[in-house]
Order: C-alpha cells, then structure tokens, then sequence
C-alpha cells in the first residue's frame, strides 16, 4: 500500500496561517455562502462579457466554455518570491544562451555537455535559421516557465515554453476581476501590481527591432485566426499594447520588407510577435501548404528586415528531452549554480532508464516528448490497471517518444468548493520577457486541479485558474 | 571545364494570380570545384530583395510581383569554370551540423523496403565512404532510369517499390537510405553537361556526409560522383526544400510550367 503523501498546503498546516495567507483565512471563513455564491456569479459574468474563455481542443462540447475561476489567491511573500524572480530569469538567460549557441557555433554539443544528435535531429531544431543571429541574439522573447512547489522551500521547473507560452491574458484579467469584485482586499494588502506587463512586452519586443528599422518600430501580432483557442489572448494584447492584430493574408513581402496592407495603405512591420508555430509561417520556407502563414516572409526575416517573436527554432529550447539538460546550461553559459531544480526525469530512450520506467510506471508520471496540454500523459497513482498497460504498451513501440517523472507532491492552496473551502494543488506560470533587459512582473498563472485529488491542473482537463498575488516588500 | 548555362523557367497562370512569391536558390555554390565566371537571373516585372547567404552556403533571394500575374519568365544565364573532385565539396562554406539532416521528412521517410536496401547495401561495405558508395549504387540498381513514370510529388518509398524513375527520386531514396541509417545525407540541385548517358541538364542528386572528406556527391542516377560536367546551386532536405525555385500564388486558376535548359562546353562553341 502505497501512504497518502502529505501535501504542503500552502496556506498553512496544523491550523497555523503562513504569513502571507495572514487575513485571508477569516476572510474567506466569513464570507456568507450566498454572498460567496452571487461573487462567483459575478466574476463569471464578467469573463462572459469580456469573452475570455479557452476553447479546447479534441474535446468537443462547448468551444467557448469559461475556464472556472476560483476567487481564492495564491499568495507568495516578497521573500518567496525573490528567489522565483532570480531562478526564473537565470532559467531565460540561459534558454536564450544555448538557442543562440546551437544556432551558432555549437559550443556546448563540442564541449559534450548535450548530445548533438538530441539538439540537432530534434524536430523543433530549424535548419533554415542556423548562423542567422536575431537582433541583441534574442530567440525566446517570452519565456513561460512552469513551476510546482512540494514544501515550503522547494521549487521545482516542471517544464519550459520557449515558443508562445499563452495564458498570460489570464493573469491580467484574473487580477482585474479580483479588484474589481474585491477592493477592499487590494487595500488592506500590499499586493505587487502585474498591469504594467502589456507595456514591458510592448517595450520588450520594440527592443529587439531589426537595425534595418529607422525611428519608433511597428510591431503586430501574428494570429493564425479566431478559431485558434488563444485567439481571445491574441487580441487582448494586441489591444493592450496598441498594437495591430493581424492574420497572414494581411501581411504581405516586398523587397528587403514585410508590410501590412492598412486603410491608409502599406504599412512596414519591424516586429512580428507570432503567435503561430514554426512549420506554418511561410510557406516558402516551412511546410508549403500552410494558408496561414505569409510567403517570403522568412527570407526577410532571415535577411534582418524584420524581427520575429519568438525566433523561429526557438522551439529547441524547449523540448522535454532538452529539459534534462537545463541546469547544465545553467552551469556552462552563466557559471552559475541553478537556481530552481529540475524534477528528476528519466529518459526512455535511454535502455536503464526504460527498464526502470516500465517496472514503475504505476508511480510515475509519463509525458509525451512533444506532447502539451495534458494530452498524451499518465498519471500512474491516477490510472487502472488498462490505463497503465496501453502506456506501457505504448512506451515499448516508442521509448524515444516519452520520458517520465516521478509523482510530485504539489502543493495546495485553498479554494472555493461545493463543501466550502477545501485545498487543491496547484501549479505556477511566470512570463519571463528577455528584450534589451529580463524581466518579471510578479506573479504568473497559478492553475488549479478543481477536481479533489487531482494533480492535473491543464485547463483542458478540468483545470482552473486563480490570481496570484506576490506581497510587496 | 568551363560551362555555359542558359536556363528559363516560365510560369503561366490562367487566369492570372494575386499575390504570387518566389524563392530562388539559383546561383552556383561557392567551392573549390567551381569558380562563377559570371552570372544573371533576370525575372522581368519581380520585385526583388531579401537576400542572404544561409547556413547551409546557399544564396537566396526573394521575387514578389505586384497585383495580377498572367506569365513569370525566370531568365538565368552563366558560365562556371568547373573541377573535377570527384564528388567531394572542398572548401564550401557552410555551418549547419549534418546531424540536422538525419530526420525523416515527407519524401525521405523510409519504408521496410528502403531500410532493407540501406542494410544490405553497406553490409561488408567498409568504410563509411565505400557504405556511401555501396548505397549510391544499390540505389541505381533498385531503380531504373524511366522517366514519365513518377512526378514531382513521388516519393522515397513510392520510387522504390516503382523500381523506376527519375534523378529526384533517385536522389531522395539515397537521401532516405542514407538517414535511415543516420547517415547524414541531402538533396542536391543542379545542372549537369551531358553528353549522351543519361541527359537532365537540370539535375539532382545527393550528398552524404563522409567523415574526415565532409559532404560527397553522389550521383545514383549515372552511378557517378558529380565532376566538372556538374554545377551545384544549393541543397535541402529533399526537393521542395532543396528547390531552386519555390513559389506559392493565390488563387484558383491553374499553374503551367515549362523549363528550357542548356549547359554548354564554352570551349567548343
């Protein structure tokens, strides 16, 4: 029999409040149910009527279904925080270091730190990028890590998005819908503001405008068009940052340069955020079919007429089999000992690693190399036997295809259920934004499993979202 | 050999097509077995721009052409003074790993049938350039040069079980052997003089990475190693990605190409 493992609840164990959760425990236990019950209507309103909801895919049902919002924050103390802070960025330094490098000269595959062939036969690894360096050698503009905790100070880098992290609109709007519904919280708290995130990405991505750019640059966001499930985010950037929405057939390729067609005609773009994958962006270069990219444009790009966010290939970074090796880059490019662990991962490419996978696959976690969303994973203490057996059958067709972790204690928070307040774990997104400068606004994307138990917290399965407030100092 | 190339391309839409662009790998390689003597590619009515030299030695460009477009004319014309290296691509430029090149794509995705080929070609083949010949040729031999047989869209393991084709799918089945056995190996475009044999002069064949000697061509079509009848323009992972002109247009009409090509011995005009 395998003991209940005890969770870290963040707001405290044994009935002891934790100082940043100081207040809210009485506030919570307070509140009249009916008065609880109008709030979550509230909110739920309002995310109707400013139309945030996340479409799944493959699920079916109701594509505009409201991700639920639980009113409960998750509160990290400024000294918590710091630590996230430095870890976070340390973790996009380096990312972009070792896109740069496997672009370049390969420093860190010659040094034998990562084996070229995971980094150089990689699918996300773009050929058609190699010696083409992006303005100030940025790759990864906005770098989504996620991070669970298992104890009052353990962290632990479950994964890192390198490409276009979404559910940053989330952050902002939770945030918003919170001081809205509850000033007086916002009062009585020293909360660190996150609002100024559309102006630092705004800033962000005017930083690594192309040197061919003359005076203020253009930038625009790429979207591959309304059905995509973050068409929602797409747009509220663009709004938030004042910045034009556009979709491929918007854009169009002359000469050294990318334009936009406008009432007022041609319009250059200097920065392009895309929020499109690699393969679909021109199909010049990548996959020729695709009907949602702009053809030349990566000539241009790769000519240094224009800048794209994040830098096609940046995808590299990212992979899960890549994930191993982070720390190590860590340690060869900045010379520093990493700051946020690693969960301990197992390859099943590797013939011991594999064997010791599939005599535990009942205690592990396994995901897909390639797979995101939740999707293509097993949570072994979660799973029937048949579950079990399809993966471990899978698993033997494929092992390069998976790798597996063990089963984190995540931590829990408290929240809003039926019964009252009850804890559920939690994960936590931070946008790192890597321009001229690193930064980070305090706070992120904390996701939460509704379900009692779970220790999923994708929103495709059930997940939720909650608002994250850092104490200021 | 000093080679005297005229080539056209000419695309005819009909009706004429919005938003047509292009994207030219069509100037020679830059290595010890050609120097350019000189070189044009004229298109009439392109705006042109965007060029850069890749990472892999290529040089590309950019042509769009604005509002609607009936005829585009791809006027190249050149003379390359070519030496004979037996295959061997000294002194070219370039920084992309040949791992990046061992993954399968569309047309280079290896069937049983290809990966049987590729074991049993370099079975007792020694060396890893006597496995790369042994490859080149086993590849020659599954497929008979039979042109009609298989178009632009064949592939690899379709060329194969065909047992005929052309110099593509005699390059791309290399190229997929080769990879299957992670050997790095890709598509190569070019011109080639011919005189008799088996004549395309606008060719492709393969290269393979070979180490201590680097990239070597293979020509499985003519069971040769590229020599001074060869000009190199640039490679890929297999034709569209090798393409020398790859272009897209919007809308229904439909898309007609035609292709002149001379590669001429300059000393014998």
């Amino acid at each position: 029999m395998l003991e209940k493992p005890i969770y870290f609840n963040e707001m405290g164990m044994d009935g002891a409040v934790r100082p940043p959760y100081a207040g809210l425990d009485t506030w919570a236990a307070n509140m009249p149910e009916e008065f609880r019950n109008t709030k979550q209507s509230e909110a739920e309103a309002l995310f109707r009527r400013i139309g945030i909801t996340f479409a799944v895919y493959g699920e079916g049902g109701d594509p505009d279904r409201l991700i639920p919002f639980d009113m409960f924050p998750r509160i990290f103390a400024a000294d918590e925080w710091r630590k996230l802070d430095l870890g976070v960025k340390q973790r996009a330094k380096a990312l972009n270091a070792f896109l740069l490098d496997v672009y370049g000269r390969g420093e860190i595959v010659k040094a034998g730190k990562i084996p070229g062939r995971l980094v150089y036969q990689n699918e996300a690894y773009e050929k058609a990028v190699v010696g083409i360096k992006p303005p100030r050698g940025v790759y990864s503009h906005i770098v989504g890590v996620d991070l669970v905790r298992t104890g009052p100070d353990e962290f632990f880098v479950l994964e890192d998005n390198c490409r276009t992290p979404s559910g940053v609109s989330y952050m902002l709007e939770n945030r918003e819908i919170m001081m809205r519904m509850f000033p007086q919280l916002f009062r009585q708290n020293r909360i660190a503001p996150v609002e100024n995130y559309p102006a630092l990405l705004r800033r962000t991505l005017d930083s690594v405008a192309p040197e061919k750019c003359e005076g203020a640059p253009t930038v625009a966001i790429l979207t591959p068009g309304h059905f995509n499930s973050a068409y929602y985010e797409h747009s509220f950037l663009a709004d938030m940052m004042g910045v034009a929405l556009v979709e491929g057939q918007d854009l169009f390729v002359k000469g050294d340069f990318c334009y936009m067609r406008t009432t007022e005609g041609p319009k250059k773009v200097d920065v392009i955020y895309r929020r499109i994958d690699d393969a679909y962006i021109d199909p010049l270069c990548f996959r020729p079919d695709s009907m949602l990219g702009v053809p030349g444009l990566m000539n241009v790009y790769r000519s240094g007429g224009v800048a794209i966010a994040s830098a096609p290939g940046a995808g590299v970074a990212d992979d899960k089999a890549i994930y191993t090796f982070v720390p190590e880059m860590i340690r060869f490019y900045l010379g520093e000992e990493p700051i946020l662990n690693n969960v301990p991962t197992w390859q099943c490419g590797k013939p011991d690693d594999l064997k010791y996978v599939l005599e535990n696959l009942k205690d592990l976690v396994v995901k897909e190399v390639h797979g995101s969303g939740g999707y293509g994973m097993l949570v072994g203490p979660r799973s029937t036997k048949e579950q079990i057996d399809i993966f471990y059958a899978k698993i033997v067709e494929n092992p390069g295809n998976y790798i597996a972790q063990p089963t984190l204690a995540l931590s829990t928070c408290p929240t809003f259920v039926e019964e009252g307040i009850a804890p559920r774990h939690v994960d936590l997104r931070p946008y790192c934004l890597v321009g001229e400068n690193i930064e980070l606004v305090p706070g992120g994307l904390t996701r939460v499993a509704l379900t009692e138990g779970s220790l999923v917290v994708n929103s495709s399965q059930g997940g939720g979202v909650k608002d994250t407030w850092v104490m200021a100092e | 050999m000093r080679l005297q190339v005229n080539h056209r391309t000419s695309y005819t839409f009909d009706p004429p097509m919005r938003g047509v662009a292009q994207s030219l790998r069509l100037w020679p390689s830059l290595f010890d077995g050609q120097a350019v003597l000189d070189w044009h590619v004229d298109i009439e009515g392109a705006i042109r721009g965007a060029n850069f030299r890749d990472g892999a030695g290529d040089l590309i460009e950019t042509a769009t052409f604005l509002g609607s477009v009936e005829t585009v004319v791809i006027d190249v014309r050149g003379t390359v003074e070519t030496t004979d290296l037996s295959g061997v691509l000294r002194g070219h430029r370039e920084k992309v790993p040949p791992l990046a090149y061992v993954r399968r794509g569309p047309f280079t995705y290896a069937s049983n049938a290809i990966r049987e080929l590729a074991q049993k070609a370099v079975a007792g083949a020694g060396n890893p350039l006597g496995q790369a010949h042994a490859l080149a040729e086993a590849v020659g031999e599954a497929i008979a040069y039979t042109p009609g047989e298989t178009d632009a869209k064949t592939t690899a393991s379709e060329a194969l079980e065909a047992g005929r084709g052309v110099c593509q799918d005699h390059a791309h089945t290399l190229v997929a052997a080769a990879i299957c056995l992670d050997i790095p190996a890709r598509y190569v475009t070019g011109y080639l003089h011919a005189e008799g044999g088996i004549a395309e002069a606008s060719h492709a064949w393969a290269e393979i990475y070979v180490p201590d000697l680097g990239w070597v061509g293979f020509d499985a079509s003519n069971q040769v190693c590229p020599d001074e009848r060869y000009i190199r323009l640039g490679s890929g992972f297999d034709s569209i990605d090798a393409a020398p002109i790859r272009g897209v247009s919007q809308g229904r009409g439909t898309e007609s190409m035609s292709v002149d090509v001379t590669v001429l011995d300059a000393n014998q005009q």
